[in-house]
């Protein structure tokens, strides 16, 4: 079985999200950028369907060679092989555009549900329709026996079973699996294993962040005294009327 | 040339995302000088009233089969293309974000998620979305011909001032899905966490999940939907779906009530765009007081049975 697994590289969960350059770039001072979480789920289980089928993962990232060292990470959780298309990835559809060039010939694709960045959550749909081959977006199980996969999904307000052959397009969502943590061996392997870098293709822009923008900060918060939280209540009917 | 609504059906109604997303559609619709229309996968007997909620046009496809994202949106995508689709406009929820991407590929249409406001035309085509799960904000210009817009659920009113309207039927085909469907489970009568308007979500602090019952209680008194922290679902004290935060569900109700939850800076990215927020937790420098609009330092075994008496008389 021959696996493909896309890889985002984002901001540290932590991460105090700041702009600059009057709020059109995101500034990465002093931020430390990981694996997508969900992209760590999406390899994770790629790695135990292949192990239980004879096969092997690739992992792919569309990013510039500073996210170098998050692909070794991924190399180093036991990925077979690493292919890095070399350009700022500016929106999803450009993403997609550029795996679907190296797409062909996998039996599974995994992305992550969304990149916790710019949470698109679109990459999966749109490689689908891109290699015209079903997908799946946010799986917590993934199953595979004679040449057919099996899935839990999440849909609106509960759960879908589904099934499909090969191949076929699948996001993680959360419970998919324990995200694998590296061990030595597999870091010391990890610096000799094949990391591909080729040119990005030309396509046609389909969109273009222009600026950002905080929240507003919040004015205060008024405490209820906990003797009588009834008041809570009666804000909450009479005041604001949302109950 | 028009602007279509992609509307999702659930228990043989429309969701109400659906209906604010034709009342957005209309809005969009008529700043352009183009009619709205709304596609309804099938005919049910509500169908007509969806002009109500701003729609020129209501057009069924005839298909009762289940969703599937390839075969859904060749359909879809056949019906733009009849329609002249110049903006399509779908729920960000998990159905329409699997159907939104395949349909950007077929139309070769611009593709944004999340979007959060009409669109500024003054200079291009520009949406303000969420980005970085809550943190922030991001304005994106889209620069293909046609634009796609799935908009974020519980963010724009429903103007039902409309009169309803005869449907019509389109035919449009498309090859039989890949995927079979073996299995769908969906819990009836109760609202999806994304589209609830009120939200009872608790943490840590309830020490174990014999104790939620108190929250259900809560939650049922309040019409609320129930959340949980990422530690209580990682536990396995609540289902991974009631998981609200950076990497769990992004949600905005209009009320969201946090009980016992430390308000990490990963929890607040999901739950800080809900209109008011209420924070119940022992310890008065919890970092969600930072966040809410209403606090309460105090000890949730003793104050929400309070609220729930307080609910019941
Ligand atoms: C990569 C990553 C991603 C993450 N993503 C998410 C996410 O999406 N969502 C999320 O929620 N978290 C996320 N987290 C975890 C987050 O950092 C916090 O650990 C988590 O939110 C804490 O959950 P909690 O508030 O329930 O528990 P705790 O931090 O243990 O807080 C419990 C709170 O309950 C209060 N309390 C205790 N007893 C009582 C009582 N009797 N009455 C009232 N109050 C009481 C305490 O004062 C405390 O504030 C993530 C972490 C990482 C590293
Ligand atoms: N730059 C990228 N390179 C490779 N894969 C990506 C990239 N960006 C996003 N993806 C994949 O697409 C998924 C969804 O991303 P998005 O649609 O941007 O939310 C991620 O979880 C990744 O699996």
């Amino acid at each position: 079985m021959k696996v493909l697994v896309c890889m985002s590289v984002v901001p540290d969960t932590t991460t105090k999200i700041a702009f600059t350059d009057n709020n059109t770039q995101f500034n990465k001072d002093g931020v430390q950028f990981i694996i997508n979480p969900y992209d760590e789920l999406a390899i994770t289980r790629g790695l135990e369907l292949a192990e239980a089928n004879s096969g092997s993962v690739t992992v792919v990232h569309v990013g510039p060679a500073e996210n170098e060292a998050s692909i070794r990470k991924a190399l180093s959780m036991g990925v077979n092989e690493a292919i890095r298309i070399d350009a700022l990835a500016h929106d999803a559809q450009f993403v997609a555009e550029q795996i679907a060039e190296i797409a062909q010939g996998y039996d599974l694709i995994l992305t992550g549900r969304e990149s916790i960045d710019y949470n698109g959550g679109a990459v999966c749909g749109l490689l689908g329709a891109l290699l015209n081959i079903p997908s799946v977006n946010v799986v917590t199980e993934i199953n595979y026996s004679d040449g057919t996969f099996s899935f839990t999904r999440d849909i609106d307000g509960g759960r879908e079973m589904l099934s499909c052959k090969a191949p076929v397009v699948a996001s993680a969502q959360k419970d998919l699996c324990e995200p694998r943590i590296p061990n030595m061996r597999g870091i010391m392997a990890a610096r000799t294993k094949p990391l591909q870098v080729i040119a990005a293709k030309e396509t046609t822009q389909a969109s273009q962040y222009v600026a950002y923008e905080s929240p507003a900060p919040k004015s205060g918060v008024k405490l209820i005294d906990p003797s009588n939280s009834q008041e809570l209540i009666n804000i909450l009917r009479n005041e604001l009327k949302v109950i | 040339m028009s602007v279509i609504v992609f509307t999702e059906i659930d228990n043989q109604q429309y969701k109400k995302s659906s209906l604010e997303a034709i009342s957005y559609g209309k809005k969009v619709a008529q700043n352009f000088g183009l009619s709205c229309i709304a596609l309804s996968l099938d005919t049910l007997s509500d169908t007509a009233t969806l002009g109500k909620y701003g729609a020129d046009r209501v057009i069924s496809l005839g298909q009762n089969t289940a969703f599937t994202s390839d075969n859904t949106a060749q359909l879809v995508a056949e019906a733009c293309k009849q329609l002249e689709a110049q903006i399509v406009v779908i729920s960000n929820t998990y159905t329409g974000k699997s159907l939104a991407p395949r349909l950007a590929v077929t139309l070769d249409a611009s593709l944004a998620t999340n979007v959060i406001s009409m669109p500024d035309t003054s200079a291009g085509f520009k949406v303000k979305r969420g980005v970085f799960s809550g943190k922030a904000f991001a304005y994106t210009d889209l620069t293909k011909n046609i634009k796609l817009l799935a908009i974020t659920p519980n963010t724009f009113d429903i103007d039902s001032s409309g009169n309803d309207i005869t449907p019509e039927t389109l035919s449009v085909t498309a090859e039989a899905s890949k995927i079979s469907i073996d299995k769908s489970d969906k819990v009836v009568g109760k609202v999806p966490l994304t589209e609830a308007e009120i939200v009872v979500s608790a943490g840590r602090g309830m020490k174990g999940p014999e104790n939620w019952n108190m929250v259900e209680e809560l939650a049922d008194l309040m019409g609320a939907a129930t959340a949980c922290s990422k530690p209580v679902s990682d536990m396995g004290w609540r289902p991974h779906a009631e998981h609200v935060g950076q990497t769990g569900i992004t949600i905005k109700p209009n009320l969201y009530v946090a009980i016992g939850i430390s308000g990490a800076i990963q929890h607040l990215a999901g739950v800080s765009s809900s209109k008011t927020i209420v924070a119940i937790n022992k310890d008065p420098e919890a970092p969600f007081f930072k966040a809410a609009d209403y606090g309460i330092v105090g000890d949730a075994f003793e104050i929400v049975p309070q609220l729930i008496q307080a609910l019941k008389n």
